[in-house]
């Protein structure tokens, strides 16, 4: 494996960490050191096995890392629960009509989960091997983002029933 | 009749068999609050890769295309960079103390070794003139650098001519032939013509940051190959091309 077997993953890679980074700067630095691991680790990749899946496990760890590293506390897990509430000031939620301003507020895995499945149409179980996570994470984290979008763009409050997903 | 949430998002995620389908159809003819929350979570689907689908057809940047598999990992940490600025340095260096004639042996081979690194990576424009037009290439090196150069053959060693260029060295132009084995992997042949007296000299060998490097000098020019292989095995390539060089 090699740049020439990669290449034509790149732009969908591209697409990806745009709607997860948000500028195209950071997301083409997302991309770029993707690329890099991709290729220095390629000796891990099985031949045979899906290699956009295993393109986007890797972006998913160099993502997770430059979040660490933003972070104050590096050993902080990135447990949804410990992130920043999004805002919930009215006349802030009022501004938020745009997809991707709303998107940018979302937790960082739940915007993982809703761009993989909304956007790159993974399937669930796809989802969960790129992430690494038990379906049923995929799942509970694909109800919140979904919901917390949903009410960032309406400003519709959320549905009774989704405050015991968990 | 309920349904799960697990089955809304399939449901607008378009995952369910048509028997289910028509299950979730009926459930949501029928509770309108879920019926407007599966239409919202619809829309977002619709509305991502209205925002984001038109980023499959931008041009790819020129950095994405050329990923240096040398670099370690972050955009800092960068060997391939660090030999570069080190050897930049070291080139300036070399110029200001000013010695008389061409490059001095050792700053030959780092001459080479940036010139491989530069080149070598490059996905579509690793050469100038392909190995298709070899003898207009090997005439207009000979001319450019005013002797006769050849193009050694490493099909032997598994190595086949991609092409060459022309660059600037410090005492003029340089040639550079460039070969790639059946895996990608690629050899660069730097040669750059030596001014005033110079001795022949046996192989040496450097080894700068990941890119090995054989040079010797032969009568007026200095030869570099150029890779990033294990010594033993370019050692083997470098001297298939000295005795091409030399019948």
């Amino acid at each position: 494996m090699d740049l020439h077997s990669i290449a034509p993953h790149i732009p969908r890679l591209r697409r990806y960490a745009r709607a997860l980074a948000g500028d195209q700067h950071a997301a083409d630095d997302l991309v770029q050191d993707t690329l890099e691991r991709a290729l220095n680790k390629h000796h891990l990749w099985r031949p045979g096995s899906d290699l956009r899946a295993w393109l986007f496990a890797i972006m998913h760890n160099v993502f997770v890392n430059q979040l660490r590293a933003r972070q104050a506390h590096p050993e902080a897990a990135l447990d949804e629960d410990d992130l920043p509430a999004v805002p919930s000031v009215q006349g802030a939620r009022l501004e938020i009509r745009d997809l991707e301003s709303a998107l940018a507020l979302l937790p960082p895995e739940q915007r993982e989960i809703v761009l993989l499945v909304g956007l790159e149409q993974f399937s669930y179980a796809e989802a969960a091997k790129s992430l690494d996570i038990p379906i049923g994470t995929v799942m509970s984290r694909l109800f919140r983002g979904r919901e917390r979008l949903r009410t960032l763009i309406t400003g519709a409050p959320a549905a009774p029933a989704l405050k015991v997903v968990k | 009749m309920k349904v799960t949430e697990h089955e809304l998002h399939a449901y607008v995620d378009d995952r369910l068999d048509p028997a289910e389908r028509r299950t979730v159809e009926a459930y949501l003819a029928a509770n309108t609050e879920d019926a407007a929350r599966v239409q919202a979570y619809r829309e977002q689907n619709a509305a991502l890769r209205a925002a984001f689908d038109p980023v499959l057809s931008e041009p790819v940047p020129d950095r994405l295309r050329r990923i240096d598999t040398s670099r370690r990992s972050g955009r800092i940490a960068v060997a391939a960079g660090w030999l570069v600025v080190g050897v930049a340095v070291g080139w300036f260096a070399h110029a200001l103390v000013g010695t008389r004639g061409g490059p001095a042996p050792l700053s030959l081979a780092k001459q080479a070794a940036i010139a491989h690194a530069v080149y070598s990576p490059e996905i579509r424009h690793p050469v100038e003139v392909g190995a298709a037009e070899q003898e207009h290439l090997v005439n207009w090196l000979s001319k450019r650098l005013g002797a006769k150069l050849r193009a050694p053959l490493l099909t032997a060693e598994g190595f086949d001519l991609v092409g060459g260029r022309l660059l600037p060295g410090p005492g003029g132009a340089v040639a550079q032939f460039m070969y790639q084995d059946a895996k990608g992997k690629r050899l660069t042949l730097y040669v750059s013509r030596i001014e005033g007296v110079q001795r022949d000299t046996a192989f040496r060998f450097s080894q700068e940051e990941k890119v090995a490097v054989f040079y010797w000098i032969d009568g007026t020019l200095g030869y570099a190959l150029s890779g990033d292989l294990a010594k033993p095995q370019l050692l083997d390539v470098a001297t298939a091309v000295y005795k091409q060089l030399n019948p």
